[in-house]
C-alpha cells in the first residue's frame, strides 16, 4: 500500500500535510482499506476549532464506526464537502481527492511519524 | 491461531482481507464489500463457507433421533428435501439455527454456525442416546462453497449435468462438477437464488476454480463475510449470536413456526416452549427503517419517547435500497409496522419507523 513520502502521520492513522500554518487532513489508504467501504463522514463546519487528541468527526463503514481525532489544534478554514457527499472518495483516492479538512494551525505543530515510521506501525499491525 | 478452510490459500491468491470469525481465519472481502453485495444481488457471488459444520446422522432411526433432539418435525421431510429449523435446550432457549437436509430415508446432514459447532455435535451426540442412529460430525472433510444470485443456474448449469430446473428451493441432489462429485443444494443465506455445494474439502479449490470460470463471463465475484452479512439483514434472516441466542426462544425471534408440536413424540424444549406459545412474548423481532445515512448497529437502544424499549441487533445502511436497516428486539406494544421510534446512535437520536421483515425480496 502506497504511503506518501512528503507527507506526516499520526499512529491513530490520519495524515497531514502542513503548507504556510495550514494542515490539510486525511486519513490514510490503511485506515480507509481496514474500515472497508466507507459510506459516511462526519466533519465538523468551517469556523469550528478542533484540538489535538480529541475528536471531530466520524467515519462509518458497512460494517464499523471510527471517530476521527484532530492531529492538531486549529480553526477549521475548509471542509471537503465532495466526502461528505461521496464517501468512497475516502476509499479511492485517500490522500487527493478524499482529504477531510484544512485546518489553520493555532499552536505548534506536534510530533509526527514520517512516511518511514508510520510504514513501520501500519506493518506491526 | 485461527482454523483455515481448505480454501485459504486460494483466498490469499485474491487478496482477500482476512477476519477471525468463530475461530476461523474467514476473507472479509476481496476487493470492495459493497461491489460485492451488489454482484450477488445482480448476478452473482462465490462464497467459501467451509467454517460451517456438517454433522450426518444416520440409521433405521435417523428420523426419530432428529424429531427428538430438533424443534422441527424432521421425519416429515422427504429425502432430497431441506428444512430451516432449530436446536433448543430444556428450557426453550436457542442452541441454533440449522438447516438440516434429508439425503436419503436412513440419512440426514445437519448443518450447524461455526460458532455453535462443538454445542451442536455434542447435544446430537448425547440425544442419540437409546437411538438406533449413529451421529458423525464431517466438517473437518467437509467444505461448503455458495454461488449465490439471479445468475447461478447459468453459472453452475456450464459445469453439471444436474437438472437445476428441477431442483425446487431447500431441495437438494448428487451432482457432478466437471468430475468432482458434491452434494448440490438450492439453498442460501442471500435472499437470493442460488445453490449451496458441500465438497471434499481437498477438491474445494479445484471446484472454486471451475465455477470461477464458469462465473467469469457473467460477472460473478468472490464475495467475503462483510457483504454476507449485509445481504442476510437486507432478506430479514437472523443470524446466531445477534437475533438468536440462548436467552431467546424461537418465538421472541418470530420464528414460532418452526416448533411443530404435531410431532407424535416427546422433544427437548418441547414442554416450555409449550408454555412460552399459550402466551405473548414481551420483546419480539421487529425490522426498522432509517432516514439518512447513519445506520443503527448492534448494541443500540431503541427509544419510544425518552423511555428505552428495546435494542438493536443487526443493522446497516442497505446497499441494495440505500437507507438505514436494522433489526431489533422491542417491547411487543411498539412492534407494529409504521410505530415511530428513535435509536440512540452514539448520542443522537435518530427516527426510525418499524417495518415488516423482510426488507428486499427478489423479484
Amino acid at each position: 500500500m502506497s504511503i506518501p513520502q512528503d507527507l506526516k502521520y499520526t499512529k491513530e492513522h490520519e495524515w497531514l500535510n502542513v503548507v504556510d500554518g495550514v494542515a490539510t487532513v486525511g486519513i490514510t489508504a490503511f485506515a480507509a482499506e481496514s474500515l472497508g467501504d466507507i459510506v459516511f463522514v462526519q466533519l465538523p463546519s468551517v469556523g469550528d476549532t478542533v484540538t489535538a487528541g480529541e475528536v471531530f468527526g466520524e467515519v462509518e463503514s458497512t460494517k464499523s464506526v471510527s471517530e476521527l481525532y484532530a492531529p492538531v489544534d486549529g480553526e477549521v478554514v475548509e471542509v471537503n464537502g465532495a466526502t461528505t457527499d461521496t464517501p468512497e472518495l475516502i476509499n479511492s483516492d485517500p490522500y487527493a481527492e478524499g482529504w477531510l479538512l484544512k485546518v489553520r494551525l493555532s499552536g505548534d505543530v506536534p510530533a509526527l511519524l514520517d512516511a518511514q515510521a508510520y510504514a513501520v506501525l501500519t506493518q506491526e499491525n | 491461531m485461527s482454523k483455515e478452510t481448505s480454501l485459504h490459500g486460494v483466498h490469499k491468491g485474491l487478496g482477500a482481507l482476512f477476519t477471525d470469525f468463530a475461530g476461523w481465519s474467514m476473507p472479509i472481502r476481496y476487493s470492495s464489500e459493497l461491489a460485492e453485495h451488489k454482484a450477488v444481488r445482480e448476478t452473482a457471488g462465490l462464497f467459501d463457507l467451509s467454517h460451517m459444520a456438517e454433522i450426518e446422522v444416520t440409521g433405521p432411526q435417523a428420523a426419530d433421533v432428529l424429531d427428538f433432539a430438533l424443534v422441527g418435525n424432521l421425519s416429515g421431510v422427504k429425502p432430497g428435501r431441506a428444512r430451516y429449523t432449530m436446536i433448543c435446550d430444556e428450557t426453550g432457549g436457542v442452541l441454533d439455527d440449522l438447516v438440516v437436509y434429508r439425503l436419503a430415508d436412513e440419512k440426514f446432514l445437519v448443518v450447524a454456525n461455526a460458532g455453535n459447532a462443538a454445542v451442536v455435535a455434542e447435544a446430537l451426540a448425547e440425544r442419540v442416546s437409546g437411538f438406533d442412529a449413529v451421529v458423525d460430525n464431517k466438517s473437518e472433510d467437509v467444505a461448503l462453497i455458495a454461488v449465490q444470485g439471479p445468475k447461478a443456474v447459468e453459472i453452475l448449469g456450464a459445469v453439471t449435468d444436474a437438472d437445476l430446473g428441477a431442483l425446487k428451493y431447500y431441495a437438494s441432489v448428487p451432482a457432478v462438477v466437471k468430475g468432482h462429485d458434491v452434494l448440490l443444494a438450492r439453498t442460501g443465506y442471500t435472499g437470493e437464488d442460488g445453490f449451496e455445494l458441500y465438497v471434499p474439502a481437498g477438491e474445494a479449490p479445484a471446484v472454486w476454480r471451475i465455477l470461477t470460470e464458469a462465473g467469469e463471463p457473467h460477472g460473478l465475484l468472490p464475495a467475503g463475510l462483510a457483504c454476507r452479512d449485509t445481504l442476510r439483514l437486507e432478506a430479514g434472516m437472523p443470524l446466531y449470536g445477534n437475533e438468536l441466542s440462548l436467552q431467546l426462544s424461537p418465538y421472541e425471534a418470530g420464528l414460532g413456526r418452526v416448533v411443530k408440536f404435531e410431532k407424535p413424540n416427546d422433544f427437548v424444549g418441547k414442554a416450555a416452549l409449550e408454555e412460552l406459545s399459550k402466551k405473548d412474548v414481551p420483546r419480539v423481532r421487529v425490522g426498522l427503517k432509517g432516514s439518512g445515512r447513519r445506520a443503527p448497529r448492534h448494541g443500540y437502544t431503541v427509544l419510544s419517547g425518552e423511555t428505552e424499549i428495546g435494542e438493536v441487533t443487526s443493522g446497516a445502511l442497505s446497499p441494495t435500497l440505500g437507507y438505514p436497516i436494522a433489526m431489533a428486539y422491542v417491547d411487543r406494544e411498539h412492534s407494529e409496522p409504521g410505530t415511530e421510534l428513535s435509536v440512540d446512535i452514539r448520542g443522537r437520536i435518530e427516527p426510525v419507523e418499524v417495518v415488516a421483515l423482510p426488507f428486499y425480496s427478489r423479484a
